[in-house]
């Protein structure tokens, strides 16, 4: 075989992998819209959005996921609120300021934890801090919002803390060089030339650990306590959509209202999530630094 | 395999009588409601040890689940904590699939709270007062003065359709009530948690939580089979029409009086 003809032939096998993926994600979406649109026929988009009452199996049935948006956004919002500052500066210590060999033990030991099986964390904010937290703050429960945001923040951590430093170490050197050169410290070399030039690098990763928390579903099935209720306080327990298709899918008749109505919640998490992405890929690109600074 | 099985099922059921491994090399594929999960799990360790050879994979994906799995047939044998619902036989009709019910054990569901909690029986009005959430405080049924926390299951399992159904009345269970995804995680919360009643399989009584009485009758196996315990329910295994072959002869060892002991020893109710 010519070489030309062999180019040609590994550019095709090329292409027919990367297609692969995206004819499976096409399809993955079709089936997922193919069973969530027929729930419009029996409430309309704005009861099924906005309706306080999620009782799928009774008659007649009420199919509001509100409060599963509202718990979602609730856990998701407080993780965040923790994981991000944890996160970036995290990656900034280990980018920046850690000693070599501080450096080779933080960064695998981080990286690790977004190994952990969900599973795992799910079982230890259940079997461990939810009776802790109950205990302490003398509560009815300990499966609730803040221990549920506690665990998905633990998840943000690492996915949040990797982009950030990747980010944090694409800023080219002269900067740093530059920055010394004026006479500036260290502490204001990182708050005023390289966070700033890694910016666009940080918001992507903190959007994306945002997302990884909206949709994560073994941990908020475990330790969110599961009410279909808008919650009083960060003590009270709510059911994030994920939670409430995990939970239900397995004994929903078949093709039933319930069935699509989960697979529905299921479309509304998927834009979700794709908005997550589209604003990280915005940010990434509206406030790229040109010049060598590029992520 | 399949067409040996069709056209030879009389042959097989004449060997099995013969000889215990006759079935060695064939399979049968369990799904179904979690519940009927321990009692389908003991039962096809202890065939499968009575005839080396056959293959008996089992998951427990709730009722719904392995009633569509038996109707798509992907599966021999669906467990069910529930009847058939009309919906899935139309369904099953559509493919040519006829589900035929086999009860195979009585399920009698448990009130249960942390073992600390002083209550030891209620109404059945008063259970579906506190999950409707109306009674909200364990002082108002003659407890501590500690907020009742409600645990109840995702609203499709079949375990909660037997509460639905014999202590609420079909009245809604409050939208505050906790909700786990099996009768594991609901062991697990209560056990945690002295505010907390949530209801399980008698099966799945242990020593980490405590039983509550119902109208002043404690669940037993006695009880749940003399209709004197009333929040009881058969479980049942579904087959695509009259069973053949292997899936009638594992059927007929779960009925059998070893499978009804196995059955015993899983804390659910045995048939006779």
């Amino acid at each position: 075989m010519s070489r030309k003809a062999k180019e040609i032939l590994i550019k095709n096998i090329f292409f027919l992998f990367a297609l692969i993926s995206i004819l499976i994600l096409a399809l993955i979406i079709i089936f997922l819209f193919f069973e969530g649109i027929p729930i419009f026929g029996a409430v309309s988009v704005k009861e099924f959005l906005f309706g306080m009452e999620w009782y799928p199996t009774y008659d007649p049935p009420e199919f509001g996921i509100w409060p599963l948006i509202f718990g979602s956004f609730a856990v998701t919002l407080f993780a965040s609120a923790l994981a991000v500052p944890l996160g970036v500066l995290s990656a900034i210590y280990i980018a920046e300021i850690a000693p070599p060999l501080v450096k080779e033990i933080f960064k695998p030991v981080v990286e690790l934890l977004a190994g952990l099986p969900s599973v795992v964390l799910g079982f230890f904010g259940m079997a461990v801090l939810a009776p802790w937290m109950q205990e302490t703050f003398d509560l009815p429960t300990g499966l609730n919002i803040a221990n549920a945001s506690i665990v998905l923040a633990l998840m943000a951590v690492p996915t949040i803390s990797s982009i950030s430093e990747d980010a944090l170490y694409s800023v080219p050197q002269e900067f740093k060089e530059a920055s010394y050169a004026l006479g500036a410290t260290r502490f204001e070399t990182i708050a005023r030339v390289i966070v700033p030039s890694a910016l666009s690098g940080i918001s992507t990763a903190v959007i994306l650990g945002m997302a990884r928390a909206i949709g994560e579903t073994m941990v908020v099935l475990m330790v969110a306590g599961g009410a279909a209720a808008i919650p009083e306080s960060i003590f009270d327990s709510v059911r994030p959509m994920p939670a409430s298709i995990a939970a239900e899918m397995g004994e929903a008749p078949f093709r039933s209202d319930h069935y699509h109505a989960l697979f529905a919640t299921g479309i509304v998490l998927f834009f979700l999530t794709l908005g997550f992405n589209l604003i990280a890929d915005y940010v990434s690109h509206k406030f790229k630094e040109v010049g060598s600074a590029t992520l | 395999m399949k067409k040996s099985k069709r056209f030879l099922p009389a042959c097989l059921m004449f060997f099995s009588l013969l000889a215990g491994t006759a079935f060695a090399g064939e399979s049968i594929v369990i799904n179904g409601s979690t519940t009927v999960l321990p009692v389908a799990q003991v039962a096809a360790e202890a065939y499968m040890k009575l005839h080396p050879g056959v293959n008996i994979s089992l998951s427990g994906g709730g009722s719904g689940n392995g009633i569509k799995a038996l109707i798509d047939g992907s599966a021999n044998i669906a467990n069910s904590s529930r009847f058939i619902k009309d919906k899935e036989v139309s369904l099953a009709q559509e493919k040519g699939v006829y589900p035929v019910p086999h009860r195979v054990a009585i399920d009698a569901i448990v009130p249960i709270v942390h073992p600390d909690n002083p209550v030891t029986d209620l109404s059945i009005e008063q259970l579906s007062l506190i999950y409707q959430g109306k009674i909200t405080n364990w002082k108002e049924i003659g407890g501590k003065d500690l907020q009742i926390v409600v645990v109840s299951r995702d609203t499709s399992s079949g375990t909660y359709e037997v509460w639905e159904e014999k202590v609420l009345h079909k009245a809604k269970v409050t939208a505050k009530a906790q909700l786990q995804a099996s009768n594991g995680a609901v062991v697990q919360a209560i056990s945690k948690n002295r505010y907390a009643i949530g209801y399980i399989g008698l099966g799945y009584m242990n020593d980490s939580i405590r039983g509550i009485k119902v109208n002043g009758i404690e669940a037993t196996a006695a009880t749940a089979l003399s209709g004197a315990y009333l929040v009881a329910r058969p479980l049942f295994m579904f087959t695509n029409g009259w069973p053949t072959g292997i899936v009638s002869d594992f059927i007929t060892f779960v009925v059998s009086r070893d499978g009804q002991e196995l059955v015993r020893k899983e804390g659910f109710v045995p048939l006779f």
